[in-house]
């Protein structure tokens, strides 16, 4: 199967401290996969190697068998988990910086999603809700043709009906040759569009595999095996 | 839909569609939505509805076609053995059950001989 990311030996040390310590992963075309863990656990770390926001200490990682580069950025569709727009911006103007920036986005999808988000391409970008600024982001990140989608916390903080919203979006934007990984604290809601979970745990992966076989050798659903693999972490 | 945990997901997907084959609700020859539609009304992975739809097939109750989709099996007969199977599994759950709580055979039979007349009753 066509591998979308390989991660061989990734080591990230910030001055003495380990934020990723010889952690090696692969994600097939195709895959939606969790990236779950508490906060510290190296996630974000993870995702800005994946993106280029950061150069790691060890190891190696590839995109679509390319090391992260000019190359990687252009297939990679990001949704970081704060806000990237400026306030004086209107939804439509957004959709045009992601069109200068970003070849591969598609004004149709754009507007299709949109649609979809209940969203119109006038509003002001200050007077937009929580949840219509995530569906927004969402929007924008979904409207282009990237190999990986990252998404960081897409559901962080938004009602259950936008939660559903970004859900069937995602659903909706699924496609057998790229992939998808998402980072969630949201185990419960997310768990059953996730194929594969990585649970991480001060920097290297600590349980992984396939959700339905995690499920079935468990006896239990993913958020109660989160619960059980970080519960000293809480204490 | 809410899921049990202990069990995979495709399995309790399937069992719902097992429910509306049987119960009618699909009819043999009818065209089963595709597997995006079904992922976002369970909101599960597109996977999990094609492993689900790949497993009903194994069992001979739909079969797809390349490019149209997957369909309904139109062999009746099978969806009535599909149907009495599905009513022994939910008896025989329900007798163990009752067994558990300490019911004899003879009183489990009044109970339900009691409970369907009162239904009747009431119609």
């Amino acid at each position: 199967m066509n591998k979308i990311v390989e991660i061989k030996n990734l080591t990230k040390k910030y001055f003495t401290k380990k934020a990723l310590d010889n952690l090696s992963l692969e994600i097939d075309a195709g895959k939606i996969v969790g990236i779950l863990g508490p906060n510290g656990s190296g996630k974000t770390t993870l995702i800005k190697i994946l993106t280029g926001l950061l150069r790691q200490t060890e190891g190696e990682v590839f995109i679509d068998k390319h090391k992260v580069g000019v190359y990687t950025k252009s297939i990679v569709s990001y949704l970081p988990d704060r806000n990237f727009l400026y306030k004086w911006m209107r939804i439509e103007d957004a959709g045009q910086l992601f069109k200068d920036f970003y070849p591969d986005f598609d004004e149709q999808k754009f507007a299709e999603l949109l649609a979809f988000m209940k969203l119109e391409k006038n509003m002001k970008i200050d007077t937009l809700s929580k949840g219509m600024m995530e569906k927004l982001n969402l929007s924008l990140v979904l409207a282009r043709n990237a190999k990986l989608y990252i998404l960081d916390e897409p559901i962080a903080g938004v009602d259950p009906v936008a939660r559903d919203q970004i859900l069937d979006a995602i659903i909706n934007n699924y496609h057998e040759n790229s992939s998808m990984l998402i980072t969630t604290h949201l185990v419960r809601d997310m768990e059953n569009i996730l194929e594969e979970v990585v649970f991480l745990k001060e920097g290297k992966i600590v349980l992984t595999g396939d959700t339905e076989t995690l499920r079935a050798e468990k006896g239990k659903q993913i958020d109660d095996i989160y619960k059980e693999v970080f519960a000293s972490e809480e204490e | 839909m809410e899921f049990d945990s202990h069990l995979p997901i495709y399995m309790q997907i399937m069992h719902v569609i097992k429910n509306r084959i049987v119960s009618g609700q699909l009819r043999g020859g009818d065209k089963l939505p595709s597997v995006r539609d079904l992922a976002k009304e369970f909101k599960v992975n597109p996977n999990t509805i094609q492993r689900c739809y790949q497993e009903l097939e194994r069992e001979n109750l739909v079969f797809t076609q390349r490019g149209l989709g997957t369909f309904v099996t139109e062999d009746l007969e099978a969806i009535k053995t599909l149907k009495t199977k599905m009513a022994h599994e939910l008896t025989q759950n329900f007798i163990e059950q009752m067994k558990k709580l300490g019911f004899a055979p003879q009183e489990i039979i009044k109970i339900i001989s009691d409970r369907i007349n009162r239904r009747h009753d009431d119609e």
